[in-house]
């Protein structure tokens, strides 16, 4: 028998041996010059080959991008590209250039409407659209990166690599790449004696380049409370009356947006005037929210998990190491891999925002002409089957779901709170509310099997709009659940199609509740509510910690 | 909820409520008159029933005042022919009825582009009359503290006032953040760079310079209070300069000798450092009641 | 532009206050005024809007403040720059909050 069992590691070797023959006395070890990178690469790399550059959400390793736009497509060609986030021109410039033609992701937000494009131009054959958690998963079983670019703060000469706040995705990228003959090259800030601490073990490692200017990191979850209305004041006020206190919710992920940033920002004032400290809100499946500062400050916040860090959060962050996961160096280290787990299975509530939301539920931010893809939502905005463990708030709205039924639904069993929160109307008057998703249109635009939705209507539990809460739990047929999201649609024509009695009936049994049936009056909805109305707030709060990019300083 | 009251998120109509003693404020040529702009509808934009100004009297700790107030959220504050109107039949109105003070609550980009030469002949006429109430010895004051800042004519309307108070997320200059970038380039003046557009023409800087006599947080008993120390202040004899011809020039020697002394920095921290700002870099977090205190100033 | 006009019965006439007028016009924002009326029988709403075409959802919202508040002798008056019904009704709200009857501040 002569069957090979380690051609990837003999692959691997000889790629090695190639990248040192073409780099020779230049290479120092791990080391290799940035002026190096293009040979680097275009030596470790063959046409066909799987390669995973970050391409996060907020990290990007934009040298090595930068890099591998420029290889010889002669050379290297029909890459298979695998990637969270397609963030950067140069993330599209490589199918483009010739260099790679075969695409997995999960997002692509600032590159949605090149991407539909291209895609539609025959440029881009998309694998599949993922969200991050599944992605990652893939990495493990059929998506392998051969190689894989990533980023880091600092190296040292051993390859360890300090990824310092913003870790990130990089240890799910660099374990599935190391431990499979694959090729790990990072490209860092500095390169030091002696690293704060060691994020990524040295042996992982096989190159390491120090890029021409530091990484790029944008800020994506901070929102300047100056620009929260009154609208979403009120709908904070019934998320809070209606739903966090009503099931008791302590572990939750919130989805970015001002909608969620009113309700960081209540939780001190609003929240705290109904008693509900120590009741809500302990643990966080989050980044760290500039807006979340106020709270943390009056004691509500017990821990914080992160997907990665925000610019201008840090030294807050080293303060308040009680609430948020430091390393010995007093640093965040945070985890997208972990998080989206964690947000999925140890949180009690999802709540965030979305585009459109259909008759049944189903809730979609696709757009014809862009192809953004879904992130993390769907991870954490899905019921969990999996789960076992059983809290209150879980148990209540399992019992809500399956009270009076028969059959498979007879076993009690909980559910995740899954909560979709929208102003009727978007900008431009835009309903939110429609007879068809948009994502059927996209589907069709870019040869989808199935319209990409992210979150099923039977994983969504409540539809909050300013006009109420519409609790989908409890709803007993299709003709009921229709109903009750028209009787929260407002003056959509959705809503306006609403059949009336239907609709007060729901609202006598508690499935539809508007402010007045919570007892808020909706005066009170103003401002003033605000535990702070502008970044220079947020900043005092936090004590002078608080150190916003320069775009959000206005003062 | 919050401690004090911020300016900068009340409207125009809640601030002039603030402003006066409670229950004293009488509009004139209120919304219910309906003198609106005659322009704004022909080019499909909607009007104001105020036209975004806000007249009228009312008392500050019993002294009889005239106050108008912009508003900054109707067509960015934009002085147009009705507006403008407004606000020189007030500062008319002061030679008629003697107030102890004309207070401007002022947030404005300047002319109404939309009203070409009526919005820029409406703010000639506002200086015009401006300096006659000054020239007849009464006060007049100018309040900023709105997030749209005091620019363009408006800014010029300022620098003729006898007495500036801004607050320090205030700013008052001529030309737009935006206006500079186009004009001179990004490598001149990055309007996005939010911290250099404030050092630039927010309060902090116009006081440190002079430009501004009171620099006040972001608060409506704050800018009272400022208000009605200026009034105390117009009372004593002698303290408030008549203008005159020298008075004017002396102004001007002013300027000059500012362009001579810091005309070359490049950044406001220059300029701070050379005015003998112990930690220039540091101004830029520090509270107002700290930045009066760094710089001992007599009164012009 | 567009001007719409609605005149719906209602019996709560408020009593006697001058003018009242809620909110801005900004983007996204409107001001409503109320006045005294000639009609007791009658709510007048006379709809200045930048948003053109949406006749069908002004009457909706007006229709539902009508149901609420049943108010009779007063004229509401509305310049709009594109305020979602979500603010409109609460504008509405507002400047009804603002008549003495309701106890609120005027202006």
């Amino acid at each position: 028998m002569n069957a090979v069992w380690n051609s990837q590691a003999l692959g691997r070797a000889e790629r090695l041996a190639r990248a040192a023959n073409a780099l020779g006395p230049r290479l120092r070890g791990k080391v290799a010059a940035a002026a190096d990178t293009v040979t680097l690469l275009g030596s470790v790399m063959v046409s066909g080959d799987r390669v995973c550059l970050e391409g996060n959400n907020q990290k990007q390793a934009d040298f090595l991008a930068r890099s591998l736009t420029a290889l010889d497509p002669a050379e290297v060609n029909h890459l298979h590209m695998v990637q969270s986030v397609l963030a950067l021109p140069e993330h599209l410039d490589v199918f483009d250039n010739g260099i790679a033609s075969k695409l997995d992701f999960s997002f692509s937000g600032p590159q949605a409407a090149r991407l539909a494009k291209m895609v539609s131009a025959g440029q881009i054959q998309v694998g599949a659209i993922h969200t991050y958690l599944e992605l990652f998963s893939r990495y493990f079983i059929d998506l392998t990166p051969r190689v894989s670019l990533v980023c880091a703060q600092a190296a040292d000469a051993h390859g360890n690599l300090f990824t310092g706040p913003n870790t990130e995705d990089t240890p799910a990228i660099v374990e599935a790449t190391a431990f499979k003959g694959g090729i790990v090259i990072a490209q860092v800030n500095e390169i030091c004696d002696v690293l704060p601490r060691v994020d990524i073990p040295g042996d992982w490692v096989h190159f390491v380049v120090q890029a021409p200017t530091p990484n790029l990191i944008e800020p994506l979850f901070t929102r300047d409370p100056a620009q929260i209305s009154e609208i979403q004041v009120l709908m904070a006020m019934m998320a809070i009356k209606g739903i966090y206190a009503e099931y008791g919710v302590q572990r939750l992920n919130h989805g970015i947006g001002f909608d969620t940033a009113a309700i960081e920002l209540l939780l001190p004032t609003y929240a705290e005037s109904l008693g509900l400290k120590g009741k809500i809100g302990k643990h966080w499946a989050l980044n760290p929210h500039p807006a979340l500062i106020p709270a943390i400050e009056a004691g509500w916040v017990e821990s914080i998990h992160s997907f990665g860090s925000e610019l201008g959060m840090e030294a807050y962050v080293q303060a308040r190491s009680d609430v948020f996961f430091t390393g010995a160096d007093g640093s965040l280290r945070s985890n997208r891999a972990m998080c989206q787990a964690a947000g999925h299975y140890a949180c009690d509530m999802f709540i965030g925002s979305t585009l459109q939301i259909d008759l049944n539920g189903h809730s979609s931010t696709a757009t014809a002409g862009r192809i953004a893809g879904f992130g993390g939502a769907p991870n954490m905005g899905a019921d969990a089957r999996g789960r076992r463990h059983a809290s209150p708030a879980w148990l209540k709205a399992g019992e809500e779901a399956r009270r009076g039924r028969g059959g498979v639904h007879a076993m009690p069993r909980g559910q995740k709170l899954v909560v979709q929160m929208v102003e009727t109307f978007r900008e431009h008057m835009q309903p939110a509310f429609v007879d068809t998703l948009d994502a059927w249109k996209l589907a069709e635009q870019a040869g989808m099997e199935i319209p990409p939705v992210m979150i099923y209507g039977d994983d969504v539990t409540h539809i909050l709009t300013e006009e109420g809460i519409a609790n989908l739990l409890l709803c007993r047929s299709d003709a009921e659940r229709e109903q009750a999201i028209r009787g929260v649609a407002g003056f959509t024509p959705v809503g306006l199609g609403r059949d009336a009695r239907m609709v007060e009936n729901l609202r006598d049994r508690g499935v539809i509740r508007r402010a007045e049936d919570l007892g808020i009056d909706k005066r009170d909805a103003t401002r003033n509510l605000l535990a702070a109305r502008s970044m220079r707030d947020l900043v005092r709060a936090s004590g002078g910690l608080y150190n916003p990019p320069k775009r959000f300083r206005n003062w | 909820m919050n401690a004090h009251t911020s300016f900068a998120e009340l409207s125009a109509r809640q601030r002039v409520q603030a402003m006066v003693d409670v229950g004293t404020f009488k509009e004139f040529l209120g919304p219910s008159q309906r003198v609106v702009s005659p322009h704004l509808a022909a080019l499909g934009v909607p009007y104001a029933f105020d036209d975004g100004a806000v007249i009228g009297s009312g008392t500050l700790n019993a002294n009889a005042v005239l106050i108008a107030a912009q508003e900054g959220e109707f067509m960015g504050g934009g002085v147009g022919e009705v507006h403008g109107a407004k606000l020189t039949g007030l500062f008319r109105r002061a030679l008629r009825d003697r107030p102890a003070a004309v207070l401007v609550l002022a947030e404005s980009g300047g002319v109404r582009l939309h009203e070409a030469n009526a919005g820029l002949i409406a703010v000639s006429e506002v200086m015009r009359a401006l300096l006659d109430v000054r020239a007849a010895g009464i006060p007049v004051l100018m309040l900023i503290g709105g997030a749209n800042g005091c620019f363009g004519g408006m800014g010029l309307i300022a620098g003729c006032a006898d007495f500036v108070v801004m607050s320090d997320a205030a700013r008052m200059s001529m030309s737009g953040p935006e206006v500079i970038e186009s004009s001179h380039g990004v490598e001149e003046f990055d309007a996005r760079d939010r911290a250099l557009v404030w050092r630039t023409t927010g309060g902090k800087h116009r006081y440190l310079m002079g430009d501004c006599d009171r620099l006040v947080e972001d608060d409506v008993a704050a800018f009272r209070s400022a208000a009605l120390d200026l009034l105390g202040q117009c009372k004593q004899p002698g303290a408030k300069q008549p203008m005159t011809l020298e008075s004017l020039r002396q102004a001007h020697a002013r300027l000059q000798e500012r362009i001579e002394n810091v005309g070359d920095c490049k950044d406001a921290t220059d300029i701070w450092q050379r005015l003998g700002v112990a930690h220039p870099e540091r101004v830029g977090d520090m509270e107002a009641a700290e930045i009066q205190a760094l710089v001992a100033r007599e009164q012009a | 532009m567009e001007n719409l006009h609605f005149e719906l019965p209602g019996q709560r006439v408020p009593s006697r206050f001058d003018a009242v007028l809620v909110g801005v016009v900004g983007s996204g924002n409107l001001e409503v005024m109320l006045e005294p009326g000639s009609d007791p029988a009658h709510c007048t709403f006379a709809i200045h809007t930048s948003a053109r075409g949406f006749g069908p959802i002004w009457e909706a919202v007006v229709r539902n403040f009508q149901n609420q508040h049943g108010l009779g002798g007063v004229v509401v008056s509305i310049n709009d720059m594109g305020a979602t019904p979500a603010v409109v009704s609460l504008r509405l709200d507002q400047a009804v909050a603002s008549l003495p009857d309701a106890g609120g501040a005027q202006i």
